[in-house]
């Protein structure tokens, strides 16, 4: 390695990977696991089963303080405020323009409100975050804190064997529990598209936790290739790929993340932009995509409606649950209505696109008060 | 009938003047799952390091480079229905095309097998 090539570090789990078989890759900073068997095992395995994900290279980040809630409405669109405790919700954080800096989860938790922001932006989401709110709040990376994700159909069997008491959680809660006076935290929530839970955990408990987990008959653990093919199945962003500055809220197709109050109060970064987006609607937009043919149509291949480049692809792959290639990119608005046709350049030859609902593949989420 | 290696991890099985290529055991375990592989149609004409052929994997797309000169007399068919075949069976049924050498001379160059397995060993 030559001294101008960054240094990549190790996560608690880097030597359980490598003696679980995995290929590592520098990922976010970090040596990660891209796959074990297979990406298409892997993915099959946990839309049918349940999957262990290392996202210990996502930020956790804990605010406490006077009015947190308050405060973090000045940088996200959501309604922090009405959020109880043990909920979350899916935010965006914001620059001036109204530019998505990144994509987060928030929970009111117990001890404050808790954030899980992109490994790949941590830096710059804590920096913007420590800039802009109150010094009367205490932002407290948790880099001591490991976190897996469970996710599959099986996640809950699994999972209540271990730790009991987390069937009790549904979609988008969280709650504390114990296992083996090891203090961990609970949500149930993902990014596959399954039903499934996250969990943070002292780091230095991480590896017994992980061994806990795999030795259930539903899980295998899973790397990140699939993570990306579940997600992207899922119709969900990948920031820096899907979403990154220069796309807002409504162009992201993310506009459910601008709570109904803060619609009506604005006061959130770029607000007022966003709001007449909202209303008038985008110049272009986010959308799903099917391909003809077996050949993907991968990230920066070109959209074209004849001669006229109309669009991009952001992601795109082979879907393994469908078994046909699907992509996900940005359309100018009159091209983006469902079933518009469309085509990408590949390499140099023109292959056919559909403009397609997402997700992709339904999402299976336990949601509460709903029938199981 | 004689097999060489190349550094691009293909192998080249010579028969006479016709010679066919595939990638390696080694080329298919890195791509992964491979979905999709696109091959030369008969009658293409190849030249040594340009663009033969595309394979893709869940992750990605990658070239394939001709390792020789040549005309193609036959791009294997079943790969388009079956891409897997090149991860179940990369050095037999997942062979990628049929040629026939220009200059014999261009196998000069390339590995045999057991020179081959020494230099994937030291990757």
């Amino acid at each position: 390695m030559s001294d101008d090539e960054p240094e990549i570090l190790e996560l608690p789990l880097g030597d359980w990977h490598r003696s679980n078989g995995a290929r590592m890759v520098p990922f976010a900073g970090y040596a990660m696991p891209i796959q074990y068997e297979g990406i298409m095992a892997e993915h099959l395995w946990t839309r049918q089963n349940a999957g262990l994900f290392d996202v210990s290279h996502m930020g956790q980040l804990m605010l406490t303080g006077d009015d947190v809630a308050e405060a973090l409405e000045t940088l996200v669109p959501g309604d922090i405020a009405a959020l109880a405790e043990g909920r979350m919700r899916y935010s965006l954080l914001l620059n001036e323009e109204g530019g998505i800096l990144d994509d987060l989860m928030i929970t009111n938790a117990p001890m404050g409100h808790y954030l899980v922001v992109n490994g790949a932006v941590k830096w710059e989401d804590i920096g913007h975050i420590r800039e802009y709110l109150p010094d009367e709040i205490t932002l407290n990376h948790m880099e001591d804190r490991a976190l897996l994700a469970l996710q599959g159909p099986k996640a809950v069997d699994a999972l209540a064997r271990v730790v009991p008491g987390v069937d009790r959680l549904c979609f988008m809660e969280a709650d504390s529990f114990l296992w083996r006076h090891e203090p961990l935290w609970i949500s149930r929530s993902g990014y596959t598209g399954e039903d499934g839970f996250e969990i943070s955990v002292p780091a230095e408990a991480v590896v017994s936790l992980a061994d806990a987990l795999v030795t259930q008959p539903e899980v295998k653990p899973i790397g990140l290739g699939a993570r990306d093919s579940l997600r992207l199945e899922a119709g969900l962003p990948l920031y820096g790929h899907d979403l990154d500055e220069r796309v807002d809220p409504v162009q992201g197709d993310l506009g459910f993340a601008i709570s109904k109050r803060r619609r009506a109060e604005g006061g959130f970064p770029g607000s007022e932009r966003i709001l007449k987006a909202l209303a008038d609607g985008p110049p272009s937009k986010r959308v799903g995509f099917t391909v003809e043919g077996r050949q993907p149509v991968r990230e920066g291949a070109a959209i074209f409606a004849g001669d006229t480049k109309v669009g991009v692809i952001t992601s795109g792959g082979f879907a393994p649950s469908l078994q046909v290639p699907i992509a996900m990119g940005f359309i100018s608005i009159e091209y983006g209505a469902l079933g518009t046709s469309l085509e990408a350049d590949v390499r140099g030859k023109r292959v056919g696109l559909t403009v397609a609902r997402m997700p992709f593949v339904p999402h299976n989420y336990v949601r509460r008060g709903a029938a199981r | 009938m004689s097999r060489y290696f190349t550094e691009e991890h293909e192998w080249i099985e010579v028969d006479g003047a016709i010679v066919t290529v595939g990638i390696t055991d080694y080329a298919q375990s890195q791509l992964g799952d491979i979905v999709f592989v696109e091959v030369p149609a008969a009658g293409t004409v190849l030249k040594k390091g340009g663009d033969a052929a595309v394979v893709e994997s869940v992750k990605a797309a990658s070239d394939v480079y001709a390792p020789v000169t040549g005309t193609v007399t036959e791009g294997n068919g079943a790969l388009e229905g079956d891409p897997a075949l090149v991860n179940s069976d990369p050095e037999g049924d997942g062979w990628f095309f049929k040629l026939t050498l220009s200059d014999a001379s261009e196998l000069d160059g390339l590995m045999d097998e057991a020179t081959y397995k020494a230099f994937v060993a030291g990757l």
